[in-house]
């Protein structure tokens, strides 16, 4: 999949730059294909460019410099009615004075499809989100939950080719959106549509994406498979972003064979994969995730003391927080099994760790 | 909001009571004036002041006939059908006009928004006076003095204000979203405008039309200046009515005109509230 033929692209954003105010790039020389039948989430935090990106996809927002290319015609010229691309918005956008079934006949319509054709196409759009019994009722008289999936049908029934969703899931409450998590990723596998799909939500990421693209400042940091992003950070933002992540600072003393040595703050040195750390005598931020850091390790090669600070009972693992070198937000997820030495609060233990799981990456 | 809760200090009951006394006086000095008017208009004689009989409730006292006179009398029925032949063209150019307006002023990128706005507000603000002399000159330059597109226009004018603010309240809260929405979903801005963008907004363009037309109805100052014998409105005959022959007729004329206003607010407002309820309230 990563190195198809070009057209097997379905979206490809080429340099393309945004500012609103000629002064400063929202979107800073951005260049991303999309390959077809793929779901990709654009995550960052707001402000970072991701929805500026999905707005200039869907034609509502002029790229400042730069081509965008639907199916490698380039669409800078072609205004968003004609662009045929399905769009779920995050208030739902439901006309409010038209029933489920008209919100959902209006795309057909407008194509000049005629009426038991279109009845047809909408009955199964409504079964295809459960919602078959809805149709003469208005948006006002759904549930948020329902209007959402009103909104999913209504972008898919007239089977475009890509969708775009932004922040659809923003308004429901955490088990409902949890489900439609599932929902929107089972019609994307069903029917093989592209999805680009917008979230601050990292975990909604995780759960539903082919590939995530990370963005921050207007620059995609990390474009990456879920695991990837999650277990092989490029950069820091994009360890401190996704997942829960320790950080510690410290100077590289040497680097050979991709693997850094570090002087940590605070005392001790460990090793490191060498991912984007400089040369010896720069700072680095070492990246561990929690559930990596093992306790009372005598064989590793990295081997710390820490004092815990804190203990949290969580049933299936206890979350302990500690002071580790110069960090007092050093967590190590303790599986809950006998085997673990019991630790108390105010105890030094010694903890460590492989080198493979212990990333050198830039300071922020 | 709240009425008398038993923790209610003395000058709270006081308010309770004065803010109601207060209301009832400003209702009282609104509409009595109106309500005179109507057993007034029933006066069998031909004076403007309450008969003995009247006030006994005789029913000598009453009469119609000052009705007869309004329904058979020529200048009258001259006047009543200039001002359905006008009202009702002036309210469609302000209408069309104003909602257009104030749909393009909705738009962020509009430069000189507020200006514009000024401008078009500026008839509903400037004296009646000096708009009436300040077309009277304009309009007898390019012809329209004395013609029925003149009166129309000039009309139009005054009520284009109205509409212009009560559609943008309505945009106020309308969802940009569903514009873009419908763009996704191939439906070019007309079709949008047409299907998505004027259902939702009617509720405010009736209010405008409903303002335009009285404003119409009632007008007797522009239409002094701009119009001529031939566009003779029924303000108007009430006017030189006053002034020339002080007819009870005027009185009749009033009370029918009252009836009309009301019967056109009722219905409209049943409309209106029918069309928002349809609407419903914006989803989220």
């Amino acid at each position: 999949m990563a190195d198809g033929a070009a057209d097997e692209y379905i979206v490809r954003f080429e340099n393309v730059q945004k500012s609103y105010d000629g002064e400063t790039l929202v979107v800073k020389n951005l260049n991303l294909n999309v390959e077809a039948g793929e779901f990709l989430t654009m995550l960052g935090p707001s402000g970072s460019g991701k929805t500026t990106c999905l707005m200039m996809l869907a034609g509502f927002e002029p790229a400042t410099h730069g081509e965008i290319y639907l199916k490698e015609t380039p669409i800078n010229k072609v205004p968003p009615h004609k662009r045929g691309i399905g769009m779920v918005f995050q208030n739902y956008a439901l006309f409010p004075h038209m029933t489920v079934a008209e919100n959902l006949a209006f795309p057909l319509q407008v194509r000049g499809m005629n009426k038991a054709d279109a009845e047809t196409k909408v009955k199964r759009a409504l079964e295809m989100v459960q919602l078959p019994q809805m149709s003469g009722r208005r948006p006002a008289q759904l549930s948020g939950g329902q209007q959402q999936r009103v909104a999913v049908a209504r972008a898919l029934v007239f089977e475009p080719d890509l969708v775009l969703m932004d922040e659809p899931l923003g308004a429901l409450d955490k088990n409902l959106r949890e489900e439609m998590q599932f929902e929107i990723k089972h019609i994307h596998e069903n029917l093989g549509v592209s999805v680009v799909y917008v979230t601050h939500d990292q975990s909604e990421a995780l759960t539903m994406s082919n590939r995530i693209a990370v963005f921050d400042d207007g620059i995609i940091q990390q474009l990456a498979a879920p695991e990837v992003l999650y277990e092989k950070p490029d950069n820091a933002f994009v360890a401190q972003f996704i997942g829960e992540n320790n950080k510690l600072l410290g100077t590289v003393k040497s680097v050979s064979d991709g693997v850094a040595k570090v002087d940590l703050e605070g005392g001790g040195t460990v090793e490191a994969l060498a991912i984007k750390c400089g040369a010896a005598g720069e700072r680095t931020m070492l990246s561990i995730r929690p559930e990596r850091v093992l306790i009372a390790q005598e064989d590793m090669p990295n081997r710390l003391t820490g004092k815990v600070v804190e203990l949290i009972y969580l049933g299936d693992h206890i979350r302990c927080r500690m002071e580790v070198a110069a960090s007092k937000e050093f967590v190590v997820k303790v599986p809950n099994s006998h085997a673990h030495a019991a630790l108390r609060v105010g105890e030094e233990t010694a903890i460590g760790w492989v080198t493979e799981d212990c990333r050198a990456l830039d300071v922020r | 909001m709240s009425g008398l809760q038993p923790y209610s200090s003395p000058a709270q009951v006081a308010w309770y009571y004065g803010f109601r006394l207060i209301c009832a006086l400003i209702f009282i000095f609104l509409i009595l004036p109106i309500l005179v008017i109507i057993p007034l208009s029933f006066n069998a004689s031909d004076f403007f002041t309450f008969t003995k009989e009247m006030l006994a409730l005789d029913p000598d006292g009453y009469s119609l006939k000052h009705y007869n006179d309004f329904f058979t009398n020529s200048d009258w029925q001259t006047a009543l059908a200039n001002s359905v032949r006008i009202a009702p063209m002036a309210t469609l150019l302000s209408t069309a006009l104003g909602t257009l307006a104030a749909i393009g002023l909705s738009q962020s990128h509009v430069p000189f928004r507020g200006a514009i706005m000024a401008a078009l507000i500026s008839p509903m603000i400037v004296p009646l006076i000096i708009s009436a002399a300040g077309m009277y000159f304009f309009y007898s330059r390019i012809g329209l003095q004395g013609t029925y597109w003149g009166v129309v226009l000039a009309h139009a004018a005054l009520g284009t204000p109205f509409v212009i603010i009560t559609v943008t309240a309505t945009l106020v809260g309308f969802d940009r979203s569903l514009v873009r929405a419908a763009a996704s979903l191939g439906a070019n801005p007309v079709r949008t405008f047409v299907k998505v963008q004027m259902p939702l907004i009617l509720p405010g363009v009736i209010s405008g039309g409903l303002f335009a037309f009285v404003t119409s109805f009632d007008e007797v100052v522009v239409v002094l200046f701009v119009g001529s014998a031939s566009q003779k409105t029924l303000p108007w005959q009430m006017f030189t009515g006053l002034r020339e022959q002080i007819s009870p007729t005027i009185l009749a004329v009033a009370t029918v005109m009252v009836t009309v206003s009301i019967l056109l607010l009722t219905t409209l407002e049943i409309l209106r509230r029918r069309s928002e309820r349809i609407r419903g309230l914006s989803p989220g």
